[in-house]
Order: structure tokens, then sequence, then C-alpha cells
């Protein structure tokens, strides 16, 4: 047993249309009066709340039956009932506290959501956004079984988004690999390790900053030499990508080395004191732009990395979010497969609850606003397709959400809010261009 | 002798429930479940619909060998546990077996009460709390032409209802003035009584046997208002209490049923008890009740188990409520809670539906309803919350479902 899919709620999208209970009297009854829906919209004023079977890991619904007519499957989590042994005793409606199972006169039995064999019609119909399908269990149960290559224990801050982004690659990436994490919060959490053990279980070095893309190319060529099928990967922070370390990536790119570039980004040299880097963005504060009587933050725009590599014409670039995982690993797969043919670079946005000054929890979501707000666009690039939008830039959530979740703008003034807003228009604007509209 | 670390008594709800909350919490823990019957584990609640034909009894198992397997649990059937030794922690089953335990749960549920009516030791009757009791009901249905049924509770209303469905005449005999009345007031049985009445069955109530003797191949029945009955087929559904008749010298404090703490735990050491056979405090005062029905012992169950194994995540028992449902020729009727501890908020009825609340300072105690939908679980939640609705209370008296829905999924989303 591992993770379900799960059809999720969002009751501040829900504008009451019932286009869900429609659907769903539809598919289940063949009626389209909404009492037939197993799926209950409750309209209280402007608000609306959702009546409907959760498929508990632990359901009552199952104990009380005492006709054995209820039971959870183990495969895909669905409570299910069989018709054939129910009684119509109505005990199941005594033991659910969520009005998910219900008599139905029409029917003649109780009926409850089967979530449609996984293709859920409530789902289909909604145009609002409130309801989703989520299908992210299966990266829990695929990973799950993956050999966590890092030791338990890194030491990074609390909330840390990074130590995630390393077990969960590495996972993916798997055992034959020589990693080099250079200096940065990642070796400085122990992935190399103390008293000369390694933290991880694949042979990892600690190039310096400047040479990590020199180091992998000569540990790859040497490996193929040997005849030997070997994963060459960085897990390198921005400051090591996009400023002292570019022109060895630079130049690893443009020779089309078999390296897999993975930029950890959060916008700084996060682990030496939280001072700024080329992938810093406008205004933020860090320990080198100061906020004072006259400073103000960061007076230059961030330079766009993952652009930059897509001008190298690598095999495969991307840019993904820890908020949104199932293409985070989408992504790895294409990523992992390109490096096997050229030059793969991955680019992952990593919020640092401790440099950027928010409360350790959030930060998933600090890394979900940075993408709804499109301040984070998350789109592929091969040779063949070019450039191709992971997710949507319309309709993009207030970059106010975004910058007020934040310590490190607290002191913006509007012209410099002004000034990131047109940033951000002409990113998107070229972003979109590149995507061809 | 066998050792055993968790000894279970019983193979219904409360003791499954129990079963399933210990393997959560201890994976290696050895357990041993001893039930009286030879079946597998069945619930006395699905008994009525294999008389009437609805269910097969090979198809009523709430759990099968493989699963016992599966949770490495050790199952013995068609063997009663005769006697406890609290002090030496050991049961002594019918076999002559002894089992020595580290902790004992007793879910031996309860057994039909035989009321102290003269002559019925000397006649041929039939009680319904077994599988072998319903499987043979089922086989005399069709050459049943008169029954009598004593007693109109849930077990002998299904019964009169599926014996009349099978074709036969049918007699129920009710020492109360009305049917079901552990569950619903005057006006809400009338609807029942009604319904039982189109049907062509006569209901006696208010009245009492006081003589029954062997007629032919069935038996006659004497009311004490004088009224003589012939029946084929006599069911005496009186009732039931708690099998306890093997704690005799145990230790183990028994009233009405085994008494139990806020986590299912008897007096003795090492011993809880759940289900239909543990007294357990009731929710609206703190005296101890027996709340024989389904929900609770799975509850009482869980909550044993859970003691059993120290489980961590344990809440106590938070006290019982009464609540049933009981479908009736197609009908539904639903009980939830207490009809006197406080005040009618609302009710009406018609020939076809019934509905009332009860609410005492803002909120909810009962709610009763005969062909009115509300989702009786999310009305439980809400009693034991003792959840406020001063905010909503016209909306609730106006719209129940919709309005206990909307506190749900704000409240326990």
């Amino acid at each position: 047993m591992g993770a379900y899919n799960t059809i999720s709620f969002k009751p501040e999208h829900c504008d009451g249309c019932n286009a869900c209970m429609t659907a769903c009297a539809t598919a289940k009854a063949g009626s389209d009066d909404v009492v037939n829906s197993r799926i209950q919209i409750v309209a209280d004023g402007d608000a609306f709340e959702l009546a409907m079977c959760r498929q508990c890991g632990d359901p009552k619904c199952v104990s009380n039956c005492p006709a054995a007519a209820l039971a959870k499957d183990g495969a895909d989590g669905v409570i299910d009932w069989d018709g054939s042994k129910c009684v119509n005793c109505l005990l199941c409606t005594v033991g659910c506290a969520f009005g998910g199972i219900v008599y139905n006169a029409a029917a003649g039995h109780v009926v409850k959501c089967d979530t449609c064999d996984g293709d859920p019609a409530c789902v289909k119909a909604c145009d609002r956004g409130a309801l989703k399908y989520l299908t992210t269990a299966h990266i829990y149960n695929e990973v799950g079984d993956l050999e966590d290559l890092f030791v338990p224990g890194l030491a990074g801050c609390q909330g840390c988004n990074t130590e995630l982004i390393m077990r969960h690659t590495m996972r993916r990436i798997g055992p034959d690999t020589v990693l080099a994490t250079p200096p940065g919060c990642i070796p400085g959490m122990g992935s190399v390790g103390y008293n000369g053990l390694t933290g991880t279980k694949v042979p990892v070095f600690h190039p310096l900053l400047t040479n990590t893309a020199s180091m992998l190319t000569g540990i790859k060529r040497h490996y193929k030499r040997q005849g030997r099928e070997v994963n060459a990967v960085a897990l390198a922070g921005d400051g090591g990508t996009a400023d002292v370390g570019f022109q060895s990536l630079s130049g690893a790119a443009e020779r089309g080395e078999q390296i897999l570039f993975i930029c950890v980004d959060n916008e700084g040299y996060m682990n030496t004191g939280m001072q700024r880097s080329g992938c810093t963005p406008f205004g933020a504060w860090t320990s080198t732009t100061p906020v004072g009587e006259r400073g103000k933050g960061k007076t230059q725009d961030a330079k766009n990395l993952p652009l930059l590599m897509m001008m190298h014409n690598c095999e495969y670039v991307a840019t993904a979010s820890t908020a949104f995982m199932e293409d985070l690993y989408d992504k790895l797969d294409r990523a992992i497969e390109a490096s096997k043919r050229g030059f793969s670079y991955l680019h992952i946005y990593s919020p640092c609850t401790t440099g950027w000054r928010f409360p350790s929890a959030e930060n998933i979501e600090v890394a979900r606003k940075a993408v709804e707000t499109n301040f984070v666009m998350l789109w592929e690039f091969n040779p063949t397709d070019g450039l191709r939008l992971s997710r949507s830039l319309d309709e993009p959530r207030p970059i106010d959400e975004y910058l007020e979740a934040l310590g490190k703008y607290r002191h913006l003034e509007p012209d410099q809010v002004g000034h990131i807003e047109a940033t951000l228009r002409k990113n998107v604007e070229q972003i979109r261009g590149l995507a061809g509209g | 002798m066998q050792e055993t670390q968790y000894l279970i008594v019983g193979a219904s709800h409360a003791a499954l429930s129990a079963l399933q909350a210990i393997r959560m919490q201890d994976a290696e823990g050895s357990v041993t479940v001893v039930t009286r019957d030879d079946a597998l584990p069945y619930s006395p609640t699905v008994l009525p619909y294999v008389v009437s034909g609805r269910s097969a009894p090979e198809r009523v198992a709430l759990k099968d060998g493989a699963w016992f397997e599966q949770n490495r649990v050790g199952f013995i059937r068609g063997a009663a546990v005769t006697s406890v030794d609290a002090a030496a922690k050991r049961a002594k089953l019918s076999s002559g077996e002894e089992i020595a335990y580290a902790k004992l749960l007793l879910a031996t549920g309860a057994a039909p009460i035989l009321p102290p009516i003269p002559g019925l030791k000397d006649v041929k009757f039939h009680v319904l709390r077994s599988l072998d009791d319903a499987v043979k009901l089922n086989q005399a249905l069709p050459n049943t032409k008169q029954a009598v049924v004593l007693g109109a509770g849930l077990v002998g209303m299904h019964a009169a209802e599926n014996l009349a469905k099978a074709g036969a005449q049918v007699t129920v005999v009710e020492m109360q003035p009305r049917v079901l009345a552990g569950y619903f007031d005057a006006e809400a049985s009338a609807i029942i009584e009604a319904a039982f009445a189109a049907k062509g069955i006569q209901l006696m109530l208010g009245a009492k046997v006081s003589r029954l003797e062997t007629a032919g191949q069935g038996a006659r029945v004497t009311t004490d208002k004088g009224a003589a009955l012939d029946a084929d087929l006599l069911l005496v559904a009186a009732g039931v209490a708690p099998v306890t008749d093997y704690l005799a010298g145990s230790g183990v404090a028994v009233e009405r049923g085994v008494l139990v703490d806020d986590t299912m735990r008897a007096s003795a050491e090492g011993i809880w008890a759940a289900g239909d056979v543990a007294q357990a405090k009731g929710f609206y005062d703190e005296a101890k009740i027996l709340n024989g029905i389904l929900p609770s012992a799975v509850e009482q169950g869980r909550i044993a188990g859970m003691a059993m194994a120290g489980d961590p995540a344990l809440k106590p028992w938070p006290g019982g409520v009464p609540l049933n449902t009981y479908t009736f020729f197609g009908q539904q009727a639903v009980s939830v809670g207490s009809q006197d501890a406080g005040e009618v908020v609302r009710k009406e009825a018609d020939a076809k539906h019934y509905l009332k609340i009860v609410m005492r300072d803002n909120r909810l105690t009962g709610i009763f309803g005969i062909n009115v939908p509300f989702d009786p679980g999310v009305m439980w939640e809400l009693i034991l919350r003792r959840i406020d609705l001063s905010s909503v209370r016209e909306a609730f008296i106006a719209e129940p479902q919709k309005t206990a829905r909307t506190i749900m999924s704000r409240t326990w989303r």
C-alpha cells in the first residue's frame, strides 16, 4: 500500500456553478438532477463547502458494514461498494462523518464516489480550478522504493528546500553516479562528509567553485574510455553556476560533454553569509546589498541563467520548482536521458528560509507563489522542439503576494516594486516570444 | 499450555476492530482470537438478511482465513471460553485447553433473553442471534403459515417483515405500547406500525404472553388479554443481554455487562471489554450503560485495541450515544441521539415522513427521521463535539442536512 490519487477541492475557487454535480449525476445516474450527484457542493452565502467520500485510510463505513459489502481497494485506495452484498441497512451512513455515503432514493441503495476509475467526471467539468484530481501519489510510490543516496541527518537549516532536492534527484538518478558538489550549501550540509567518511552513498568530490564542469568532464571521459556507463552529475548552487563557475560550465556545454548539471538556485551565496550573486533579483536584501539609510537592496537585475544555457544549444535545458514535483520529475527523467547524449542542464528554484527571511514551514508555499506569479517560469528546451512552456503564463497571481511573503523584500519602495513589475513583464514577454506565443 | 500476548474472545465487530488497532501499533505481538461460533466472523446485524435470503450465509463473512494469516493471528473457532482466572492470567476453553495471556479482550457480545413465560421451555421456538439461528429460520420460512414474534425491537420487526414477505400470517406481541420504543417516539413508531399493518401484519402492542403450550407441530400463544394465537413458527425476540456467565468467580466486575472505564479497561488487571458485552459510560450522563449497537462496538473495539497495544494516539471513549438505522418495506428510519436530553425544537410528521430535532443550550442532542434525508454520521459528530449551533440555529432547524454538511466541511474538513 502506498499513497493514492485523490480529488482535491479548493473552496476559494468555487463559484457554485454546480457543473461538477450535473456531470456526476449524468455519469453515475444518467440524470441531470444534482440530488443524484455523489459530490455535493453546499452553498452558504458566497462560500461553498463539500460533502463527498474522502476514501478514508481507516474507513468507518467499512468497519460499520455488517455485510462485508464495503472494502478499501489496496491498489487504488478507493472504497468499493458491492451491491450484491449490501443489505441496505444504512449503518455505513452512521459511520461516515463526511456525508460521503448516502441513501439515494432513485437508486434504492447507498451511493458513494468511486472516482470514476481514476478519471473523475466532476473534475473534468470544473473549469474554475476548484476541483483537481491529484496524481502526485505515484511519485511517492515509485520514489519510496528507490534508495536514498544521502546519509540521514544532513545539517541543513530548518525547512531547507535543498535537502529535498538533493535526496529526490539522487534517488532518481541512481547509484551509478559520480557526484560533484562545489562549495555551497550542499557540501555545507554534509554531502562531502566528515572525518574521512562521505555523506553520500556514491563517490562524491568537492571541486573548486570555478572548475566543477571541467572536473566532471575529465571524470566522465575517463569512465567512457574504460567502457563504463556512469552518470556525471553536479549539484551546484547558483553562485557556483552563474558567477565563478560559469566559465567551465559554458565550456563544457559548448563542447557537449555528457554531464547532468543541476543548479539549485537560492538566489545568492547563502551558506557563507547570504551574499548577493548574479542570480539575486533586483531589490533583494543580502548581506552585501544591505538595506539602510542609502542602500535599498540589490540595484541590478538577476541574469537569466537557464536562458543563457539554452543559448548554448544544450541537449536539454529546463527550469523546475519543488512546488510542482510531477513536473520536476518529468524533467529530471528527460534530463538524465539527455545527459547520455550531451550536456543537460536543470535549473531548480529553491527558496531559502534563512537568507530570504520567511518562516521555515512555508518553503513550498513560497516556491508555489513564485511560479503562480510568473516570477519563476517553468519551461524546457531541446534543440529539436525549441523552448516550450510547462505551465501557462496566463492569469498570474499579483506579484505582491510573492514579494510580501519574503523578508528580503520587506523594505521595497513603490518605485522598486514598479521596477520589479516591469522586469517581470519583460521576462514573461521574452519567454513567450521564445515559446512561439 | 498455549501462550499469547493478546487473547481476544469473540470475533465480531468489536473483536475485529480491536485486532486491527492492535496490529496498527504492534505488528509482532502474538494474537489469538477465540470464538464459540463455528463460522468465519460475521455480524449479528446481517442475520435478518440471511433469514430473508437476501444474503447467502457463505457470503457474509467479514474476514476470511487468509486475512487472519496475513495478520498473523491465531483463529480458534468453535471453542467458547468457559472461565477466566484473572489473577493467573489464564482462560479455559470448552475444549478443556487453557491459554495463558498477557492481555485479554472480552468481546463475547450478547445472547437472546428468554423471558420467564410459563411453558416456554416446553415449546419449540426460534431465536435470532447466530448464523445457525438465521439459517434455521430461513429454512423454516417456506413452511410457515402462521408466525408469532415475541418482541417488537429491531430483531423482531426485521423478522416479522421477512416472514410476511415469505407469505406467512404474522403477529407481533410486544409489552411496550409501541414498536421500537428504544429509538422512536409514538408518532414515529406510528408510521412504522402503519406500514406493517398495511402489509397485513398484526401488531399486538401493550400485550404480554401469559402462557405457551405445544399445539400440533407448533405452539399456542395465550396473551394476558385472553387472545390465543396458533403459531407453526414462534420467534422469541425479547431483547439481548451481555454474555458474561464465564466470568463468574473471575474477579472481573460485572453489573449488567462488564464494567469498563473510558479506555475499555475492566476492573481486573490486563482485561478489557468492548461491544455488546461492555457496560461503558453514556454520553448524556456519567452512568454506565449498555449501548449494544454496531457503531459503538466498532469504536469501543478500536479504543480497547489501542489501549491494549499502548498506542499513544488513544483518545478516551466519549460516551455511548444511542443511534440506529432501520429500513422497513423500502422505507428508511434513522435515530441519532437521545429523545429526552433536551427540548424538541422541531417536530413534524405525516403519513410517510417524520422529523424531530432535539437541542439543549443550542447544541444538538438528538435527531430522528423517517424518509427524511440527513447524514447520521455527521449528526453523531455534531453531538459528540457538542458544537455550538447558536449562530446557525434557525438554518439548522430549517435545513439540518445542508447546515450540518456546511459545519462539517468547515470544522473537520
